[in-house]
């Protein structure tokens, strides 16, 4: 790959800090840039990702909106990588499965403590939240998964290094971890 | 130990192991510091084969190294990729089959069920989350049963049995819905005869029972199998889940 | 049951007398803790369930840990700490039953009743769930009322039914005729057509001697008809050659293969027969303990079997001195199991005879050399005793005669689906599929399931094949399927199975039932792509390779074989990848709640 990988990043049901583990490679972020530009991500304005070469997504999968991001960078990278527990396992958000969809809308809409007005939003513009929290692997197809929460540097370095050198990706001991 | 002239010998993986009378397939293995993946065994305690993590091909059949007696002659393959790839899939359908949140799980780093993905190279569960509903018993002020956690190896029921004499756990319930329950009145801990230091707590694989008493007392990144991989870890000691001193 | 007491248990539950109950229970079984199931049983049929409170006292009774009494209410599907109703209706929904249209009338009845699958009525009177196949494929659709089995339900029965229970009518009042079930033998042969009467055989063995007849048997070549077909003679020999205090032989009467009715018709019709086999056994090996493990599906055939097994105490076939010899003692007792297909798997069997959850042990050892409380046992069917006794009644030796070089004998068949002839055929071992489907008269054959859901999916091509252990080896179960049945709503029928009766053992049986079923239905609504394929393929090599036991190992055959056969009927989907669930439904709630609210502003 002679050209600059072009890489795009979105966070759905996550926290962003996959995203500023990614940034946290310090000087290496000037070696990435000299390989690397930027589609959709939080530090473009582009609002919608275009024929990348990887995309990067944290976080799971917690309503509609996600799943059409998703499949929208399905379409449009050739590789898809879930960056980060909250996208592989679904995450802190998905405690929430630990309850009925119904009982979370009520709890937090109706019957909470402190609730004034209540009724349970429904706005036309406002994303359906899904029956629980999933990971990202089981809505689309994922070419790589990063774990970690978040994943380390070095691992978002070795990914992109070995799709550049056209090699798969090899997280060594130390980039494995769930934590 | 005087030298036999001819001491009974399996293969695995072209090596030759001795075993005495009696042992398994398993237990030739770790004498000899083989490793086979496992999670539900433990030396000192009865096999049991429920996981399936220790599946070995032994001259042609499929079966569990814990269970399976080694014989005069039987070649066992263990580490080829075909077996590591399937066992990957079994601790991924342990992962999906439960839920296990390890960035905020205080066994992270000393958890047996988490050091054989890491070993296996497992990245995630690949199979549906199940996201089970199941309860948390965090009724005593030592102990906790986190049943999310819980992969049914029965490590506890049995420690707590022959080792404890407490019988403080069972299995109930019946396939996926099987579930660790605990021997008193209220069904709960804190009427239980557990106690922080009984040796079904140490036993625990996983997070599913830990002794509350001292939680993070090893940051992670220095916990037991935060760098170094599980099976190059002495065979002896697997199992226990202490981070090493 | 006697109403009498059943009333008075009543009384004391309504009372909380749960040590009164408790007490009741122990002295009905010997105050033994490895009848602690039985108890239950007993105690589920009385009462309706059995609350947490009376397990407790039981356990406590039984000097067992509380777990292990809990252990059992939530591992047999029949037994429930939850107050269920007084009438606790399972609908069998074996595949033939759904074909049957099983599941509009079990709607109709849900209706009619106002009460919905699975959930108690609020009156606490009426429960209705479904439960896997109850050994009546021939006469179905059918049910299980407080246990007792209704064949041939239709629109008619299910008004009748509702009008009893509407009207409080106590079971034991209801008419006879809703309870009748009948043998439908189609085809008779070598077994069937048996005139030995009883202790004939028994006296035979006697008077040849042990070893002579072991040899007999041994020449026979009589391999054992559950499934497994291991040579019986041998297996008598390995545990007659095993040192131990006592031994032991189980007649295994859990027929839980779906589709498999033949061992029913067996207790029904040849009992005498079966006891004589386990007779034989006992003397062969030196037993002086036998047990039927009688499945609960089965719990109308149980007074007769007491009361035949009465006669032969009465007659000195069974008991102390058997037939005048000094220190030939032996005595069958009944254990019912109670909702569970892995105990018909002989080691889980024997931990359920022990009073314990039906978990299949590790082998070695084999019961054979320590099974039921460690003594060596002898496991056979149903139809390897009746088999073996009628090797040694009158013209015994033609059995070696029929049969292909490695099967002798015969096989019952048990027949259903899409056949105007559903029930019981004896073939000899060799016949091919294709005359067992003529003989059934099946029109329009697709394809059949032999063995049931663990065993073999046969399509047109393969009908030239033969029966028997070198072929199509089977327990008995044989379902036909005409052109118009949708093949994945048979797998899917399967799946489900499977997933209901793994025991949880093991983690690739445990959760890869699970998956295989949720593949299945999502596949069945939104067609299948090739990831979905290439997972089902990857899960059923691992639960085949991996699993524990037979259960676990069997279930992949169906998947593996439908995805085989009908690659071309699954409805491939959009994409070379579909997600793992249905992405529209997973939003249909938070939608619904938006309407519900939206309408109530
Ligand atoms: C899951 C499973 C279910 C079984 N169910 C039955 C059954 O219902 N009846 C039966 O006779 N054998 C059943 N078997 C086979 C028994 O384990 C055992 O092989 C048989 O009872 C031996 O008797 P036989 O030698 O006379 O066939 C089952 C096996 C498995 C693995
Ligand atoms: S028990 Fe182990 S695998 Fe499960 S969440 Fe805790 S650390 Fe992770
Ligand atoms: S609590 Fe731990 S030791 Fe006990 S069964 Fe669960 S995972 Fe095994
Ligand atoms: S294979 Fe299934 S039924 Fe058999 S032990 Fe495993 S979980 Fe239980």
């Amino acid at each position: 790959m002679t050209q600059k990988i072009r890489l795009a990043t979105c966070s759905l049901a996550g926290c962003f800090g996959c995203h500023m583990s990614f940034l946290d490679i310090d000087e290496a972020l000037i070696s990435v840039a000299d390989i690397v530009e930027f589609d959709r991500s939080p530090i473009t304005d582009i609002k919608h990702v275009t024929n990348c070469d990887i995309g990067l997504i944290e976080g799971g999968i917690c309503n509609s909106d996600n799943i059409e991001v998703l499949k929208e960078f399905r379409e449009q990278c050739k590789i898809l990588v879930a960056v980060g527990a909250c996208a592989i396992t679904g995450g802190v958000p998905a405690l929430r499965n630990h309850f009925e969809l119904k009982e979370c809308l009520e709890e937090v809409y109706l019957k909470g403590k402190g609730v004034v007005n209540p009724q349970i939003p429904s706005d036309e513009e406002l994303p359906l939240l899904t029956e629980k929290v999933y990971p990202i692997h089981e809505v689309v197809k994922i070419d790589y998964s990063l774990p970690g929460c978040p994943p380390p540097a070095d691992a978002f370095m070795e990914l992109i290094t070995a799709i550049k050198q056209n090699r798969e990706p090899k997280l060594e001991y130390a980039l494995r971890h769930f934590d | 130990m005087p030298q036999k002239i001819s001491p009974r010998k399996i293969k695995i993986d072209q090596q030759d192991i001795p075993f005495s009378e009696g042992q398994s397939i398993m237990e030739a293995a770790e004498q000899a510091g083989v490793y086979i993946p496992h999670l539900c065994h433990k030396a000192g305690y009865k096999a049991h084969g429920s996981c399936r993590l220790c599946t070995v091909k032994a001259s042609g059949r499929w079966v569990s190294a814990c269970t399976e007696p080694a014989e005069v002659g039987l070649q066992v393959e263990n580490n080829s990729s075909e077996l590591q790839s399937q066992r990957r899939a079994i601790v991924q359908l342990l992962f999906a089959e439960g839920n296990h949140h390890c960035p905020f799980c205080e066994k992270s780093g000393n958890c047996q069920l988490q050091a054989v993905a890491y070993s296996l190279d497992m990245h995630d569960a690949h199979f549906a989350h199940q996201f089970p509903h199941r309860t948390l018993d965090a009724s005593h002020p030592e102990v906790l049963l986190d049943r999310d956690r819980c992969i049914q190896c029965e490590l506890c029921v049995r420690a707590s049995k022959e080792h404890d004499k407490k019988n403080v756990f069972a299995l109930s319930g019946r396939g996926p819905h099987t579930q660790l329950i605990v021997n008193s009145e209220s069904g709960k801990l804190k009427d239980s005869e557990i106690e922080k230091d009984d040796e079904a707590i140490k036993v625990c694989p996983t997070g599913a029972l830990m002794n509350r008493s001292k939680p993070f007392s090893v940051p992670i990144g220095q916990r037991q199998f935060d760098n170094i991989p599980i099976d190059q870890q002495s065979t002896g000691k697997s199992g226990n889940n202490e981070a090493q001193p | 049951m006697d109403t009498n007491s059943d009333s008075n248990l009543l009384k004391a539950l309504e009372a909380e007398s749960w040590s009164l109950i408790s007490d009741n229970a122990l002295n009905r079984f010997q105050r033994s803790p490895h009848h602690a199931l039985q108890m239950l049983i007993y105690l589920q049929a009385a009462l309706g369930y059995i609350p947490p409170a009376l397990q407790r006292q039981i356990a406590r009774d039984l000097q067992l840990p509380i777990t292990h009494i809990q252990g059992l209410v939530a591992f047999y599907f029949f037994l429930s700490a939850e107050k269920l109703g007084t009438y606790r209706i399972y609908i069998s929904n074996n595949i033939t039953d759904k074909m049957l249209d099983a599941a509009t009338l079990t709607e109709c009845l849900c209706q009619q009743l106002n009460v919905s699958l699975g959930c108690p009525r609020e009156d606490e009177k009426v429960y209705i769930e479904q439960t896997s196949c109850i050994g009546l494929s021939d006469q179905g659709p059918s049910c299980l009322i407080n246990g007792l089995s209704i064949p041939s339900l239709n629109e008619e029965r299910i008004r009748q039914i509702v009008s009893l229970i509407e009207s409080d009518t106590e079971l034991s009042l209801w008419p006879k005729s809703l309870f009748e079930t009948s043998d439908s033998i189609q085809r008779k042969g070598w077994l069937l057509d048996n005139t030995t009467s009883p202790g004939e055989s028994l006296r035979q063995a006697l008077k040849i001697g042990d070893e002579k007849s072991l040899a007999l048997l041994e020449k026979s070549a009589l391999r054992g008809r559950g499934g497994a077909g291991f040579p019986t003679a041998k297996k008598w020999r390995f545990c007659k050659g095993t040192p131990a205090e006592k031994h032991v032989v189980v007649c295994n009467a859990d027929e839980g293969e779906p589709g498999t009715f033949k061992d029913r018709v067996l207790l029904r019709q040849h009992c005498d027969l079966i006891l004589e086999g386990m007779t034989i056994c006992a003397r062969l090996i030196g037993a002086e303990l036998g047990f039927i493990y009688l499945r609960a599906e089965y719990l109308n055939l149980l007074p007769d079997l007491e009361k035949t097994l009465q006669k032969w105490r009465d007659n000195n076939l069974l008991g102390q001195a058997i037939l005048g010899n000094e220190g030939f003692n032996f005595d069958i007792e009944i254990h019912l199991g109670a909702g569970a297909y892995i105990c018909g798997e002989e080691s889980a069997l024997i931990e359920s005879l022990e009073g314990k959850r039906g978990i299949p042990r590790n082998r070695p050892p084999f019961p054979v050399s320590e099974g039921y409380l460690s003594y060596p046992t002898v496991v056979n069917n149903v139809e390897t005793f009746a088999m073996a006794a009628r090797i040694f009644g009158k013209e015994g030796d033609s059995f070696s005669q029929l049969g292909t070089e490695q099967s002798k004998g015969t096989k019952l068949l048990s027949i259903s689906g899409d056949t105007p002839k559903p029930g019981i055929y004896e073939f000899p071992w060799g016949v091919t599929i294709q005359e067992i489907i003529l003989a059934s008269g099946a029109k329009n054959t697709y394809f059949v399931q032999v063995g049931g859901p663990a065993g073999e999916l046969l399509d047109q091509s393969q009908f030239k094949r033969t029966l028997c252990y070198e072929d199509v080896a089977t327990g008995g179960s044989f379902m036909i399927f005409n052109a118009e049945r949708n093949p994945l709503e048979i797998i899917l029928n399967f799946t489900q199975f499977f997933a209901h009766e793994s025991c949880g053992f093991c983690t690739p049986c445990r959760v890869g039932t699970q998956l295989n079923h949720q593949l299945f239905e999502k596949i069945s609504t939104q067609g299948a792509a090739p990831s979905d394929i290439e997972k089902l393929e990857e899960l059923n090599l691992l639960m085949d390779r991996f699993s524990h036991c037979g259960l676990g190992k069997t279930a992949s055959h169906i998947v593996k074989q439908g995805l085989a056969q009908f690659h071309k009927k699954l409805k491939p989907g959009d994409d070379n990848w579909s997600p793992d669930f249905d992405l529209d439904k997973s939003l249909s709630t938070a939608r619904k709640l938006r309407i519900i609210d939206t309408g109530a502003n």
